[in-house]
């Protein structure tokens, strides 16, 4: 069931600092190998919508928030660690 | 919110933090447009500073503030604020703005990561409501999520360059532990007090099961501050910090007006009374009516329409007023009219510097222009040996640049002689009046001696009175002195009566003496009369005497003459 569920995230990223552009390249990279073809992402960037930021109570930056599926999950970090992120976000590794 | 003392000269530099004390330690406030660290234990009060820091700004200094409160939620932290006094309903959000950041519990966390979000928020809020302070409080919070000292450290230093750009005077508070070596050795945070411009520890520890507050600035870059701990308190209306008295503070008015201290007699003895604004000191043993002589002090203010304050550590303020109603001092009309306000400190627990506030406070509400403890050397209990004599001393340094005149009392122990003993609480040498009241135990009775140790600026007597207590009042009478030894009591009576029966006996003795005198005086008049009588006679007697021998000398020549022509005598006998 869970398999075939579309993903939405935000990513909320400060400008080109390096933790945020890791962020999107991990959040890229993970989407391609599991969640081919249903997934769907919105990067926010705080310094051009600061306001958003703090109205979104996003304070530490990079910061990946998944709104579907329910409920919504924010897990904060560059995304480098895999594993805390696959179990976060539900994806368990497939038993090879 | 007081603006603090307006000795103090506007600094542009600084950022005034409207906490009484503060401002004088650091010399008009935090460094304007830089950085301070707070340093604390659990519930040392981090938060209170800096939240009365923002809102002394906006209300006092036009300086809007934001506060990020990473560990509390703003809900909570405004609604303590609110105990305070502090209305910052009326300010939030344009003028004080909360920020809430704490992370949440379900956080997860995948990786380093960065505050640049929160940055770049708060920029855009500090330029859409200009504010001018700002607080981060519990930073500690955020930070332990990161994974390593490094990452730490740069969030630290980003955090710091940012405030530099944007010129907003920061208060970042940490959590440490109470034990100011722990804060400098083991703590992650350490260096961020090497990197900040100023830095402040607040201590909170227990001696003796009295709870101790005390603040010290650890550093201060581009200004001189005092460097010494100050003791702190958390009062009704936020942070006051005990600072004593420091140089360039102007001396308090002084005057020459005398107060009368209650009883005519020791006026007398005093040259006039109490100086106004000066500060006395009672001395005694238990009994020895000290607060008897305190309340003749505040019924005299009162009864000059001054506004007095009575604080009593030993019994309740009716109390005080039934008893010193039983030897005719009537306080309670004063109560009731406004002018006397009673204030029962017993159920009161805390350090000498509560009290210190408390009464600060009170004389303040109250308008008082009196003041009386009764008696302070309950301050030197356990657990505030260490501060009382401070406390003490800025008491008297209080009083007198509020010009209050002050009557304290001071129990001693009875071991002690006069000397104030061992106790810390060595405040006779700080007072300008020292009246001390002694026992003397003699002829089966204990009498109560009134003696000025001292009395400056004044001259006074310098001899011992007998206090007399009865329901008309309070009198002092002279006591005798006979063969080395002072009498008092039935003593002296039996003394005065001796001395009035010998005195009635001369007296009788001298009236005797001039009745007999008298008469004497009266016989010799009356023989001196007859004497002048009988003297009268003989002259008379003398001049008729005299005049009969005159006419006979005179018949005895005529005769001859007579004679003569019969005879018919030579012509030339006729004619010589």
């Amino acid at each position: 069931m869970t398999q075939q569920a579309l993903f939405k995230f935000r990513l909320y990223v400060a400008g080109d600092a390096l933790n945020s552009v890791q962020a999107r390249t991990n959040l890229t990279a993970l989407c391609l190998i599991y969640l081919a073809e249903r997934h769907e992402i919105e990067i926010v960037d705080v310094f051009l919508e600061p306001k958003r930021a703090l109205s979104d109570g996003i304070f530490m930056t990079p910061t990946l928030v998944r709104l579907a599926p329910m409920p919504a999950r924010s897990i904060v970090g560059n995304l480098s660690q895999t594993q805390p992120l696959l179990q976060a976000l539900g994806l368990e590794v497939p038993a090879l | 919110m007081k603006p603090s003392r307006s000795i103090l000269d506007k600094d542009p530099k600084k950022a005034p933090t409207g906490i009484n004390g503060l401002d004088e330690i650091t010399g008009g406030g935090l460094p304007h447009g830089r950085t301070t660290l707070l340093v604390g234990g659990p519930g040392s009060g981090k938060t209170i500073l800096a939240l009365q820091f923002l809102v002394y700004g906006a209300l006092e200094c036009r300086e809007p503030g934001i506060f990020v409160a990473f560990e509390e939620t703003s809900k909570s932290i405004v609604a303590n604020a609110e105990s305070f006094g502090w209305q910052i309903g009326e300010l939030q959000d344009e003028k004080l703005f909360f920020v809430d950041a704490q992370p949440k519990p379900e956080l997860i966390q995948a990786g380093d990561f960065d505050l640049g979000g929160m940055l770049a928020g708060l920029e855009a809020l500090i330029q859409q409501m200009g504010a001018r302070r700002i607080v981060f409080d519990a930073l500690d919070m955020v930070l332990a999520l990161l994974p390593d000292a490094a990452a730490k450290r740069r969030e630290i230093y980003r955090l710091h360059d940012w405030l530099l750009a944007h010129e907003v005077t920061g208060i970042i508070t940490l959590k440490a532990g109470g034990d100011e070596s722990e804060t400098i050795g083991q703590n992650p945070f350490s260096f961020m007090q090497f990197m900040v411009d100023c830095a402040v520890i607040l201590n909170h520890c227990v001696v003796l099961g009295v709870s101790q507050r005390s603040l010290r600035v650890q550093k201060y870059r581009g200004s001189s501050f005092d460097e010494n701990e100050s003791a702190f308190l958390i009062g009704k209306q936020g942070f006051e910090v005990a600072v004593a008295r420091t140089l360039d503070r102007v001396d308090a008015e002084v005057t020459n007006e005398r107060i009368s201290s209650g009883v005519s007699r020791l006026d007398t003895m005093l040259g006039g009374g109490y100086y106004r604004g000066s500060s006395i000191l009672i001395t005694g043993f238990s009994g020895t009516a000290k607060t008897t002589l305190s309340g003749t002090f505040a019924e005299a203010a009162c009864g000059r329409g001054e506004h007095t304050l009575f604080v009593s550590f030993d019994s309740d303020g009716s109390e005080v007023i039934r008893n010193l109603a039983s030897v005719g001092i009537h306080l309670e009309q004063h109560v009731n009219n406004g002018s006397l306000r009673m204030v029962s400190a017993r159920a009161i627990t805390g350090s000498a510097e509560t009290y210190l506030v408390r009464i600060k406070t009170l004389a303040k509400e109250h308008q008082a222009r009196c003041l009386v403890i009764d008696p302070v050397s309950t301050w030197s209990k356990s657990g505030n040996d260490l501060n009382v004599h401070s406390v003490a001393e800025r008491l008297i340094d209080w009083s007198k640049a509020e010009g209050i005149t002050m009557v304290c009392t001071r129990l001693l122990d009875e071991m002690s002689s006069l000397a104030e003993g061992s106790s810390p609480l060595v405040i006779s040498s700080l007072v300008d009046t020292w009246v001390h009241l002694n026992y003397l135990v003699q002829a089966g009775e204990r009498n109560r001696g009134l003696s000025i140790v001292k009395s400056r600026g004044s001259a006074h007597s310098n001899q011992v009175r007998e206090l007399i207590l009865s329901n008309d009042g309070v009198t002092l009478a002279d006591t005798y002195t006979a063969g080395g030894e002072v009498l008092m009591g039935t003593l002296r009576w039996e003394k005065e009566r001796a001395e009035r029966v010998a005195h009635e006996a001369v007296d009788d003795v001298v009236k005797l003496k001039r009745v007999k005198l008298d008469a004497e005086e009266a016989e010799l008049e009356v023989r001196l009369k007859s004497l002048q009588v009988e003297l009268q006679a003989k002259q008379l007697e003398k001049a008729s005497l005299l005049r009969a021998t005159q006419s006979h000398a005179g018949e005895l020549s005529r005769s001859r003459t007579r004679m003569g022509e019969l005879r018919g005598a030579d012509a030339e006998e006729q004619a010589p």
